[in-house]
């Protein structure tokens, strides 16, 4: 089949799954930039994914990734993404799900066994559970990290850092002081250059002219 | 040794023989994270049964640096050097990927020059990735000829990426909508010329390897991937081809110039280690006969190597000096950035390892929101554990080098 698929085809596909898919196993699809994203409840991606790899007319035999994405904004903070290819049809679809801290969503293993590591490191980067994995262990991080370092709220330096230590002969671990995070927003330099609007390296020298000024 | 101080235990072979009763030893054993043959810092925990694998648990992360957060601190174009630190065997190739990504954000195609030196530069990129795994996984089994051979013309290929781009390595070349600057007509021709004499090392590399015998003792027959197991473990590049599928993103879903280029691709029949060393070969070969055929249109087609628009590619130096527009836009580029539109996307291409895919979201401002990294060496790794269950120990480095693993990618 021809590649890249043109805009009809994938939202004629995305409807098509939605609408097969069977009462509210998938609840939306959305098409942009070329790619169908659907969506569905947490609790029944299992079946949603097993109606996906199963369907003779998709057929979507391989979990290619899967993502964590963390909202902290969002009631259910975590989006679970699940990118799957279809080598005989050559298709791509997308499948997103969303989580909570608390609440698990039903390990993809038994469907994919690829999901074991992917889970694992949705796992250890976000701490996202997942109901039924064989073997939940952290895949990437340290031996005793704790944390979820690709959460927005963990700081991109962490809380720890190591150093060898030459009189107790081993390695230690203390609290973050070498490093300096410099966060620097570029966003909107000039325009609506209200002091402290958007600060850039530097802006805190000129603040007290600028109140001069306005007097 | 067992003296009459010292009582027996259970694991003792030196205890006298209980009629009905087997003396069974097991070892646990670490592979790495500091072993030639464990291509990086893996560390891999083997359960053993005398000599034969019953479980492997592979430790890894050993060298994660947090690229996925690091990049979302970033505007989009300075986040582009952290893809050549993922498998820095084949740089360029992971680069392609991700600016794919952002110009699929950003609805933007790079000029018809650019995409031809896009795919002379992952061509290149294969070649210096095949090269140092056919080699160090000879290496591995007990040659060790054909890594010296093999290095000679990777620093060959280093060179040519030096004169494109100004690093051996880490390029940082690609740009969203092109390339950083067009290639001399030299370096064209250089790297036409490579292209006649290549072969002959493949040659003489096969006369090498694939008919010794030591190096088929090792390899036939070791770590079979069914296409059912293929599928299932989330496979990709050599390790589905070689188990006889027939599937590669430069066919099927194509991408920069593969569409119009001339090549075979190489499907092995067993599926084990052998088959794979086979199909790498080949993939060198064609991969050669890519790279001449870009060559040939390179010489032909002169043109714009990256788009005009200043709002994201940056203006050439020449022009900064005299247009103060070009000035302003460079100063927005390099402190702001561009801006996608809001959303998500996945860009992949087939790196020499397999699928290597990027999945931006864009929330609309300078900086991508989330990355992630699929590394095709990430599942492979995966599949050690099954792979080796009831082989030798002295497959696992086999096994391992067949996997085409590098720890930059999977780590991240």
């Amino acid at each position: 089949m021809s590649w890249p698929h043109s805009i009809p085809v994938l939202e004629k596909l995305g409807k098509a799954i939605v609408s097969k898919g069977g009462k509210g196993l998938f609840t939306s699809y959305e098409q942009a930039f070329g790619e169908v994203t659907l969506t569905a409840p947490a609790a029944r991606v299992v079946e949603a994914l097993t109606w996906l790899h199963d369907n003779p007319a998709y057929r979507f035999t391989q979990l290619i990734d899967l993502a964590g994405a963390d909202y902290p904004e969002r009631e259910k903070r975590f989006d679970v993404v699940y990118h799957l290819l279809s080598m005989t049809k050559n298709l791509r679809i997308r499948l997103k799900v969303q989580a909570d801290e608390d609440t698990a969503v039903p390990s993809a293993v038994s469907v994919f066994p690829a999901a074991d590591w992917y889970e694992r490191e949705a796992f250890d980067m976000y701490g996202i559970f997942f109901e039924g994995h064989p073997d939940l262990r952290r895949i990437l991080t340290d031996y005793g990290f704790h944390g979820h370092p690709l959460r927005k709220d963990f700081p991109m330096t962490g809380y720890v850092e190591v150093r060898y230590d030459d009189e107790l002969k081993r390695v230690v671990y203390e609290p973050v002081k070498s490093v300096e995070w410099r966060n620097w927003d570029f966003l909107s330099p000039w325009e609506g250059a209200e002091p402290g609007y958007a600060p850039i390296p530097g802006d805190e020298k000129a603040i007290p002219q600028v109140k001069d000024a306005r007097k | 040794m067992t003296g009459a101080a010292s009582p027996a235990e259970a694991t003792d072979f030196f205890a006298p023989d209980v009629p009905g009763e087997t003396k069974v030893r097991k070892f646990n054993i670490n592979f790495g994270p500091q072993h030639p043959a464990a291509h990086g810092v893996l560390r891999l925990v083997l359960e053993l049964d005398g000599e034969v694998v019953e479980r492997v648990d592979p430790h890894i992360g050993l060298l994660h640096r947090g690229t996925e957060k690091l990049i979302e601190a970033r505007p989009y174009q300075q986040t582009i050097p952290y893809m050549d630190r993922l498998d820095y065997v084949a740089p360029m190739n992971q680069e392609h990927a991700y600016v794919l990504a952002i110009e699929k954000l950003m609805g933007v195609e790079a000029p018809y020059r650019g995409q031809l030196i896009r795919t002379l530069y992952d061509e290149i990129g294969r070649i210096l990735n095949h090269l140092l795994n056919v080699t160090t996984q000879a290496m591995d089994v007990g040659a060790l000829t054909p890594p010296l051979w093999g290095f000679e013309q990777r620093e060959k290929l280093m060179v040519f990426y030096e004169r494109a781009s100004g690093a051996r390595m880490h390029a940082n070349y690609y740009r969203v909508g092109g390339v950083r600057q067009d290639l001399p007509e030299a370096l064209v021709r250089d790297i036409s010329d490579w292209c006649d004499h290549f072969p002959k090392l493949c040659d003489d590399l096969e006369t090498l390897i694939t008919g010794n015998r030591i190096f088929k003792q090792r390899n036939v027959d070791i770590g079979v991937v069914t296409k059912d197991e293929a599928m299932k473990w989330g496979f990709s590049g050599v390790m589905v081809r070689g188990s006889g599928i027939e599937w590669d993103l430069r066919r099927s879903q194509p991408y920069a110039c593969y569409s119009e280029m001339d090549f075979e691709i190489p499907i092995g029949l067993n599926g084990d280690c052998y088959d794979r060393y086979l199909c790498r070969m080949q993939e060198m070969r064609e991969s050669t006969k890519i790279m001449k055929q870009c060559c040939e249109r390179l010489l032909k087609t002169p043109g714009p190597v990256l788009i005009e628009d200043n709002k994201i590619a940056a203006p050439r130096r020449g022009e900064m000096k005299r247009s103060m527009e070009a000035l302003i836009h460079h100063f927005k580029l390099f402190t702001e950035g561009y801006r996608p539109p809001a959303g998500e996307v996945y860009a992949c291409v087939e790196a020499p390892k397999g699928e290597f895919g990027v999945y931006v979201v864009s929330d609309g401002t300078n900086r991508p929101y989330r990355v992630k990294i699929r590394a095709p060496g990430y599942p492979h790794l995966q599949a050690m554990d099954w792979m080796n269950r009831g082989h030798m120990l002295a497959d696992v480095s086999a096994i391992l080098g067949s996997l085409d693993i590098v720890f930059g990618e999977i780590d991240r």
